[in-house]
């Protein structure tokens, strides 16, 4: 039992198997009963509460749903719940501490990298993957590792300025 | 001696003040439809038809009931007994919300499930059985206009065919004469292809009725909500003051999230038959087969031309494809709204345009793409004949488009289709984007690597545009007069909050609206509280879209700043002890005339609105104005663009982008040019890769992101952005709109630049997107290349 009552539910007629599974979210632990076919992006936004991640196309192409696998972007609307069992997930919650941003997101809000906000948390894992790997990228490295991502708003040029810039505050930082 | 705020530092105009929304986006903390949960929150899904046009021979659902966990199955049967089977459009004709006699394209909606989750309505809506007779499909103009083309509204008394309305304007006589005396008459005819506006975020409601209360409360992706709520107590017959629509963060609109759509109407109907909070959030797929598209109209034109240059006259020949519901979501008096628009800013003494809309079987709901209703289309033909006038006259683009532009002082300017501009300097804009791409040396450049075998191209596009609907006497939608407003508060320390009828989808309204107040009142704009989308509590506004926020919604937030200010005035000459006409105001604080040093704050006025007013005056500091606007506004714009293309394959790099903008004062200059570039971004999607096109059967090519590309940041080009200001002289802060100026006049720009390369071919034109093998066929099979559909899909 989680909190002060747990309402049973009555099961609908129908024999739906159920998996249980334990994701490292954000650094956490969190076990969950899931449906098979649930898809991840949907238990970390229904389930976990998580809707930062943002579901935009279902096909793998916009990246709106874009999260951090085991330190790895994937695109978390083609990826099943059960497949992420036994391994950690960052989500955009996941990314800054409780008051402070991170530089990427310092550096998007500087750099005016966002418009409507939807794309928005995809590209900032997306662009910390990148920059956990290559500390240093030129522009054309930037442009390539957010390939995956869409953006309706900015034409990707602040964008691109935002992660420039994240990398040079934390390249700073790690000199310091 | 003055003790004004400093205005770049308490963020009024002009300041690139960072956006206070970026607060919660870059945390993850956006609220979207997509994210709010209810207690006890039943699910939608839509089931769509597979085929364009087809009768229903029948509908089971009763395999779809015994799905655990259903809740409802709605169909148009059970819609029609409550009389909601059809609802009204935005442009006076009639919508299907679930189909009952026929389906008039693919993806229109069917039926609806309701169930305890999505997944579970998934299912049932796969476990529903219909049965369609198929029937012809019509894909373009040209069927629709045939002799024997079926008739695709047999729902409507007296529709004896697929026309939807003829229109026209202009003077005819006047553009025959000069057609009479013309040296030379260039022509051009072009397929603008159907376009989607595509926001990331799909639309989406959930509606919530409470018995206990009569109240409807509905969450939704709209640009509109005032608006939405007055269709809904029209459709719904439901009290006004019993609906609140709320609009949380849109994820994107760009024209999309303006119309009422089915899933609206049912998630809605849904909640009152259940009592229940129902859900309804679309997918990709449903977002681009069914909800409003833009574009795809077909233009046929003419100018007669002096051998000098000059320009006497213009036609234009048009057929707009609306597809199965004449729904477009645009508000002027117009059929075929602002297409009369073009050549706005080349002084033409002549000019007549006719345009004939069609129903055909394909997606309803014409949109205002990032666009004034119809102006990109204008513009985009407007600046793709000036190329071929120029070439045709042997005559230099740029030097051709300069002899034609209306002058500095020839300002208010009638154009020839009647609409009236205001303010400019085109010819200086034109020449700081010529200066900026280096033209002379470019052309030099260009010659070289011909020598070479290579193909270098410039495109020019200029263009003054309409933006900011409207005035009262020209637009309204369903009769409502296109004013905007804004309700102002001001606490007693001197904070704010205002509230507005525009709602931001990324345009940053949080920001600059506060900007607006501090630039009126002094007050800091980290101090005010900018809320909107709610119309429980916002003032009645139309909304945002058509570039209209700063030229109307943002001209009521300076007049209402204004009021408040006027109020204050007399509550500083009451702490002053000096009468009203001995005071003077600068930012932020009321001084005596002839001893500067003795003022008050805005601030301290504030306080005194609540704690030491006069005898006789009405406690508090608030007010709400409405603002109607006496003209559009009219930005200018002039996009230049460098390609290279590859003889051997028709693919095209472009090289350089410079885009100068002219939309007056700039409140954000970080916003304003943000907003440039995600327009030049559709721009280039447009002219390189974005279309929704049909086979001859109907079936939508373009109905998901694996068919409907969009650029990413590696496709992308980089930008080069230059300004020049001309205020508006009508707007209270001499600001213009600029949202999609972009958008509209870029396409012609990277168009003109790979037809500039490729000019040795004779080819006149090549539809949109100039995709690599359209190109390929130009270079090697010297002829012009269409885009209508239908498309062969079979090889």
């Amino acid at each position: 039992m989680t909190g002060l009552y747990e309402e049973i539910r009555e099961q609908p007629a129908g024999d739906v198997p159920v998996r249980r599974v334990t994701i490292t979210v954000n650094g956490a632990k969190r076990t969950a009963d899931v449906e098979p076919r649930l898809l991840l992006a949907h238990l970390l936004r229904q389930g976990f509460k998580l809707t930062g991640t943002h579901t935009g196309c279902d096909t793998t192409n916009c990246g709106a749903c874009t999260v951090l696998f085991d330190g790895r972007p994937i695109k978390s609307c083609t990826m099943l719940a059960v497949q992420a069992d036994g391994h950690e997930v960052t989500t955009v919650e996941g990314l800054a501490g409780t008051s402070e941003l991170h530089p990427i997101q310092e550096g998007f809000k500087d750099e005016h990298g966002l418009q409507c906000g939807f794309c928005t948390p995809g590209m900032m894992l997306a662009a910390k993957a990148l920059l956990d790997s290559n500390p240093d990228p030129s522009e054309d490295e930037v442009r390539w590792a957010l390939s995956g991502n869409l953006c309706r708003c900015t034409g990707y040029q602040n964008i691109v300025k935002s992660v420039l810039w994240a990398a040079k505050k934390l390249q700073s930082q790690s000199t310091s | 001696m003055t003790q004004a705020r400093d205005e770049i530092k308490i963020g009024g105009l002009g300041a690139s003040r960072r956006r206070v929304e970026d607060n919660r986006f870059v945390r993850g903390k956006g609220r979207y439809v997509d994210d709010i949960v209810l207690p006890d929150m039943l699910h939608m899904e839509i089931l769509r038809s597979p085929l364009a046009h087809a009768r229903i021979t029948s509908i089971d659902v009763s395999k779809a009931w015994q799905v655990p966990g259903v809740r409802l199955v709605l169909t148009g049967e059970m819609m029609a007994s409550r009389n909601l089977a059809w609802m009204p459009t935005l442009s006076y004709d009639t919508q299907a919300v679930l189909a009952t006699d026929k389906v008039r394209f693919q993806g229109q909606e069917v039926a609806c499930v309701i169930a305890d989750d999505p997944y579970i309505a998934k299912d049932a809506c796969e476990a529903i059985v219909v049965e369609y007779e198929p029937l012809p499909v019509i894909v373009n103009p040209a069927q629709a206009l045939a002799e024997d083309a079926p008739l695709i509204r047999d729902d409507k008394e007296n529709q004896p065919d697929n026309v939807v309305f003829d229109w026209e304007v202009g003077d005819k006589e006047g553009t025959d004469r000069a057609f009479a005396q013309a040296d030379v008459v260039s022509t051009l005819e072009l397929h603008y292809p159907r376009s989607h506006p595509s926001p990331l975020e799909c639309c989406g409601s959930i509606a919530d009725f409470d018995r206990s209360t009569s109240k409807l409360t509905v969450y939704m992706t709209t640009q509109a909500p005032h608006i939405i709520r007055a269709a809904v107590a029209l459709v719904a017959e439901l009290p006004e003051h019993m609906i609140r629509i709320v609009s949380p963060d849109l994820g994107g609109g760009f024209g999309n999230k303006v119309p009422v759509y089915p899933g609206y109407v049912a998630s809605i109907l849904a909640s009152i038959l259940l009592e229940r909070p129902v859900k309804w959030i679309e997918d990709k797929t449903g977002n681009l087969i069914s909800t409003g598209f833009g574009r795809d109209i077909y233009l046929r034109g003419e100018m007669a031309l002096r051998n000098d240059g000059k320009i006497l006259g213009v036609r234009m020949q048009t057929e707009s494809d609306h597809g199965a519901f004449f729904s477009d979501a645009q508000p002027s008096k117009f059929k075929i709204g602002l297409l009369h628009s073009a050549f706005a800013c080349y002084d033409i003494p002549a000019a007549h345009l006719v345009n004939r809309g069609v129903y055909t079987n394909k997606a309803p709901g014409g949109v205002a793409y990032r666009c004034s209703f119809r102006v990109t289309e204008a513009m985009y033909f407007q600046e793709r004949m000036m190329q071929a006038a120029a070439d045709d006259l042997g005559m230099d683009q740029a030097e051709f488009r300069r002899r034609n532009f209306v002058r500095d002082h020839d300002f208010p300017h009638r154009t020839p289709f009647g609409f009236l501009t205001d303010s400019g300097q085109y010819g200086k804009c034109l020449d700081v984007g010529l200066e900026a791409i280096g033209y002379q040396g470019f052309l030099k450049q260009k010659e070289e690597a011909k020598q070479r075998g290579r193909l270098l191209g410039i495109g020019i596009s200029t263009m003054t545009e309409p933006l900011g609907a409207g005035n009262s006497r020209e637009y309204d939608i369903l009769g409502i007069k296109m004013f905007d407003s804004a309700e102002l508060r001001v606490h007693m320390t001197g904070k704010a909050i205002l509230r507005t009828g525009a709602k931001s989808q990324g345009q940053g309204h949080e920001t600059t609206w506060a900007q607006i107040v501090a630039h009126e009142l002094g007050i800091p704009a980290e101090d005010i509280t900018v809320e909107e989308g709610d119309t429980d509590t916002a003032p009645f506004g139309m909304g945002t879209y058509a570039s209209r926020s700063t030229p109307v919604a943002g001209a009521a937030v300076s007049m209402v700043a204004r009021k408040i200010r006027a109020k204050a005035r007399k509550l500083a000459a009451h702490l002053l002890e000096v009468s009203e006409e001995d005071i003077e105001w600068e930012l932020g604080r009321f001084y005596v005339r002839s001893a500067p040093g003795q003022g008050v704050t805005i601030q301290e006025c504030a306080a005194a609105a609540y704690s030491n007013m006069p005898d006789g005056m009405e406690p508090g500091l608030e007010n709400v104005a409405y603002y109607d606007p006496p003209n559009l506004t009219w930005p200018f714009a002039c996009y230049i663009v460098t390609v290279e293309v590859d003889p051997q394959t028709g693919v095209w790099d472009v090289l350089r982008v410079v885009a100068v903008d002219d939309c007056g004062v700039r409140i954000n200059p970080m916003i304003v040019e943000g907003q440039i570039m995600g327009g030049l971004t559709e721009a280039y999607a447009m002219a390189s890769m974005q279309f929704i096109t049909f086979d001859a059967q109907g079936n939508c090519v373009g109905s998901n992101y694996m068919d409907y590309l969009l650029p990413t940041a590696w496709e992308t080009p980089g930008y080069e952005l230059h300004e020049v200001v001309t205020p508006s002289p009508h707007h209270p802060i001499g600001a213009k709109g600029v949202g999609e100026c972009a958008t509209v006049g870029g396409p012609a720009a990277f168009v003109n630049a790979v037809m500039d390369a490729i000019r040795d071919t004779g080819v006149r034109n090549i539809d949109m997107p100039l995709l690599p093998d359209r190109v390929y066929e130009a270079l090697t099979q010297r002829h012009d290349v269409s885009g209508a559909p239908p498309v062969r899909t079979d090889d």
